[in-house]
C-alpha cells in the first residue's frame, strides 16, 4: 500500500489558485520532499493532506483513507509538525506532550513512558518542567516534533522543519529526521532549502506556483541537469550588463549571473556553449580568464528544471 | 469516533480550566462586574438585598462564561494552538464543545461560589431542584454565546467589544434593573427575546416560595443553546475550509 496517493489536488482562495492539479505518491518508509520557493503551495498542500483545509478539487488517500470521506480515521497514524511551533506556551514541555498524548487517546501508562522517552531522545529531559514559552527556537522546534510523535504515528508531516534555526540547531534537527527515517517512519517534509532536500529526501516533488514541475530522486534530478552540461566562466571584466546578450546567443541554455565576473551556463551543447563564450568575450572585450565544467548540484538541476534563479529560494518569509 | 470526540471534549475542557480559567485575570473578569453591580444596588437600597440575589447570580453566569470563551477561543485561534487541537482525531464540533464545556465549568465554579456566599450570608434557602437546572442551562447558553462571538471575530478585544452590546442590553432589560412590566411595550418585547430574561425568571422561582414552574424558562433556554452552538460550529468549520 502507498502511504499517500494524491490525485489532482487543487486549492483556490478566491481568485488565487494556491495549489493546482497536484498529483504524487509517497511510498511507505520513504522521505518525500516538497521543494519550492515561498508561496509555491507547500503548506497549503500539507494542510489539505492532514485535514486542516478542504480541497477545492481532487482527492487524496492518506494511509488508506480518502480525504473526501473524512480523514478522521487516518489521524491516529499521522503526526504533524506545522510551520510554526504552536504548542502551549504556558504549559511545561512535559505537560504539552502529555496533553497531546491524551488527545490521541494514548493509554495512561504508555503516556508517561513515551513522554519521558521522547524528552530524552530530543535532549529536553533536563528542561521537562520548564514552560514551552521559555524555550529557544531550536528547542521549541524539537519539542514540536516530539509532540507530533507521542502517539507513535506511521506518517510524519514536517512543514519547514529548520526555518529560523541557527546552523547547529538545524544540523542536529536534520540528524534527528534522518534517525526517524531509519526507524521506518514515512516522512513528508517541505523545504525551500535545496541542500536540505538533497540530504534528507529519497524523492523530491518540485512545486512552482502551485504546480508540480518535477518528481524524482535527487540523483535523477541532478542527472537530468547533467545531460545539458554546466559550465562556469570567469572573465576579467564585469559581465552583469551583458548577460542578456549571452542568453540571446544561447537560446537552449540558461545563463545565471553568479557575481560581477562569473557566469554559469546550464544546458545546451558544450561545443556550442564554448564557441559562444569565446565570441561573447571578444565582442564585449571582457577577456576570458577561466572556464570550468562542473558537476551539477541540485541547485543547478532546480534552475534548469524550473527556470527560476536560485535567489528566489533564498527569500525567507517574515520571521516567526 | 464518538468516543474520540468525548475524550477530546473532556481533555480540552480540563486543560483550559487549568491553564486559563484558574488564573487571576479570568476570575476577576468573571466576578468583579457582578459584585460591583450588586454593591451599587445594595448601597441604593440596603433593605432589598434578597431581591437582588437572583440578578447577581444571573450576572455572574453571564459574565464569567462569556469572558472565558473569548479568552480560550480567540487567543488560541491567534496563537495557532486551536489548529493543533484539530490535528488530533476530533471533529471541529468536538473542539468547540470542549471549549464550551470549559466555559461552563468555570462559570459553574464562579456561580457556585457566589450563590453559596450570598445564601449563607443572608440565610436564603433556594430550591436546588430548580436552581441547578436553570443555572446549568444558562451556563451552557452563555458559554455558547461567548463561543459564537469568539469564532466570529479575529481579535480578543473585538469579540469582547461586540459582546458588550448584547450583554448590556440583557443586563438592563432582563427585569433586574427595571421590572419588565413597567417597561414600555417595545422594550418589553425586546426583553422577551433575550436569554438572560429567562435565567432571571427561573432563578426567581428558585428563590421564592411561590409554586410557579420554571419549565417554560428551561425550554426557552435550551432553545437558545441550540441557537448559539450550531452557528458557532458552522463558523468555526468555515475557518478551516
Ligand atoms: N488562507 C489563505 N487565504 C488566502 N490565500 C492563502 C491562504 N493560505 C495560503 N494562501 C496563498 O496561497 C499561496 C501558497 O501559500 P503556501 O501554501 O503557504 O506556500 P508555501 O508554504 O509554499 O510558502 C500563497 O500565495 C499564499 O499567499
Ligand atoms: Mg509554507
Amino acid at each position: 500500500m502507498k502511504a499517500i496517493e494524491v490525485r489532482g489536488l487543487t486549492k483556490r482562495f478566491g481568485s488565487l489558485t494556491a495549489v493546482e492539479d497536484v498529483s504524487f505518491e509517497v511510498e511507505e518508509g520513504e522521505v518525500l520532499g516538497l521543494l519550492g520557493p515561498n508561496g509555491s503551495g507547500k503548506t497549503t498542500t500539507i494542510r489539505m493532506l492532514v485535514g486542516l483545509s478542504r480541497p477545492s478539487e481532487g482527492d487524496a488517500r492518506v494511509l488508506g483513507f480518502d480525504l473526501s470521506s473524512g480523514i478522521h480515521k487516518a489521524k491516529r497514524g499521522i503526526g504533524v509538525v506545522p510551520d510554526s511551533s504552536n504548542l502551549y506556551e504556558e504549559l511545561s514541555a512535559r505537560d504539552n506532550l502529555l496533553f497531546m498524548a491524551k488527545l490521541y487517546g494514548v493509554p495512561k501508562g504508555v503516556r508517561e513512558e513515551r513522554t519521558e522517552e521522547l524528552l530524552r531522545a530530543f535532549g529536553l529531559f533536563e528542561r521537562r518542567n520548564d514552560r514551552f514559552g521559555t524555550f529557544s527556537r531550536g528547542m521549541k522546534r524539537s519539542l514540536t516534533i516530539a509532540a507530533a510523535l507521542v502517539h507513535d504515528p506511521k506518517l510524519l508531516f514536517l512543514d519547514e522543519p529548520t526555518v529560523g534555526l541557527d546552523v547547529v540547531a538545524a544540523r542536529s534537527l536534520r540528524d534527528l529526521i534522518s534517525d526517524l527515517h531509519h526507524r521506518g517512519l514515512t516522512i513528508v517534509l517541505t523545504t525551500h532549502y535545496l541542500e536540505e532536500a538533497d540530504r534528507l529526501c529519497d524523492r523530491i516533488v518540485i512545486l512552482v506556483k502551485g504546480r508540480v514541475v518535477a518528481v524524482d530522486t535527487p540523483r535523477e534530478l541532478k542527472r537530468s541537469a547533467e545531460e545539458g552540461s554546466v559550465i562556469e566562466a570567469t572573465f576579467r571584466g564585469a559581465t552583469s550588463d551583458h548577460s542578456a546578450d549571452l542568453s540571446a546567443r544561447l537560446p537552449g541554455s540558461k545563463v545565471v549571473v553568479l557575481d560581477g565576473t562569473r557566469l554559469k551556463i546550464l544546458g545546451g551543447d558544450p561545443t556550442r556553449v564554448l564557441e559562444e563564450l569565446v565570441g561573447f568575450s571578444r565582442s564585449h572585450d571582457l577577456g576570458l580568464e577561466a572556464v570550468n565544467s562542473m558537476r551539477p548540484s541540485l541547485e543547478d538541476a532546480f534552475v534548469s528544471i524550473t527556470g527560476l534563479s536560485p535567489a528566489v529560494m533564498a527569500k525567507e518569509k517574515g520571521g516567526r | 469516533m464518538v468516543r474520540d470526540d468525548l475524550r477530546c471534549i473532556y481533555e480540552i475542557a480540563a486543560k483550559d480550566m487549568r491553564t486559563y480559567y484558574l488564573k487571576p485575570p479570568a476570575i476577576s473578569w468573571g466576578i468583579v462586574f457582578p459584585v460591583a453591580w450588586t454593591l451599587a444596588f445594595y448601597l441604593r437600597s440596603p433593605g432589598d438585598f434578597e431581591e437582588l440575589v437572583p440578578g447577581l447570580i444571573a450576572m455572574t453566569i453571564l459574565f464569567s462564561t462569556t469572558a472565558a470563551e473569548a479568552v480560550v477561543i480567540n487567543f488560541e485561534m491567534r496563537l495557532g494552538t486551536l489548529e493543533r487541537l484539530l490535528l488530533a482525531p476530533v471533529s471541529i464540533g468536538g473542539v468547540l464543545l470542549g471549549k464550551v464545556l470549559g466555559g461552563f465549568l468555570f462559570g459553574l465554579l464562579m456561580t457556585a461560589a457566589v450563590t453559596a456566599g450570598t445564601a449563607l450570608a443572608i440565610g436564603l434557602r433556594p430550591d436546588l431542584t430548580i436552581l441547578i437546572p436553570v443555572a446549568a442551562l444558562s451556563l451552557l447558553v452563555f458559554s455558547s454565546m461567548g463561543a459564537l462571538f469568539s469564532v466570529g471575530f479575529k481579535e480578543v478585544f473585538e469579540a469582547q467589544t461586540f459582546l458588550n452590546l448584547p450583554r448590556f442590553l440583557m443586563v438592563f432589560l432582563c427585569g433586574v434593573v427595571y421590572p419588565i412590566s413597567a417597561m414600555p411595550a417595545p422594550l418589553q418585547f425586546i426583553s422577551q427575546l433575550l436569554p438572560l430574561t429567562y435565567t432571571v425568571e427561573g432563578l426567581r422561582v428558585a428563590f421564592s416560595a411561590a409554586p410557579s414552574s420554571p419549565l417554560l424558562d428551561s425550554i426557552v433556554l435550551a432553545g437558545f443553546f441550540v441557537l448559539f452552538i450550531f452557528p458557532a460550529m458552522r463558523l468555526l468549520r468555515k475557518r478551516f475550509e
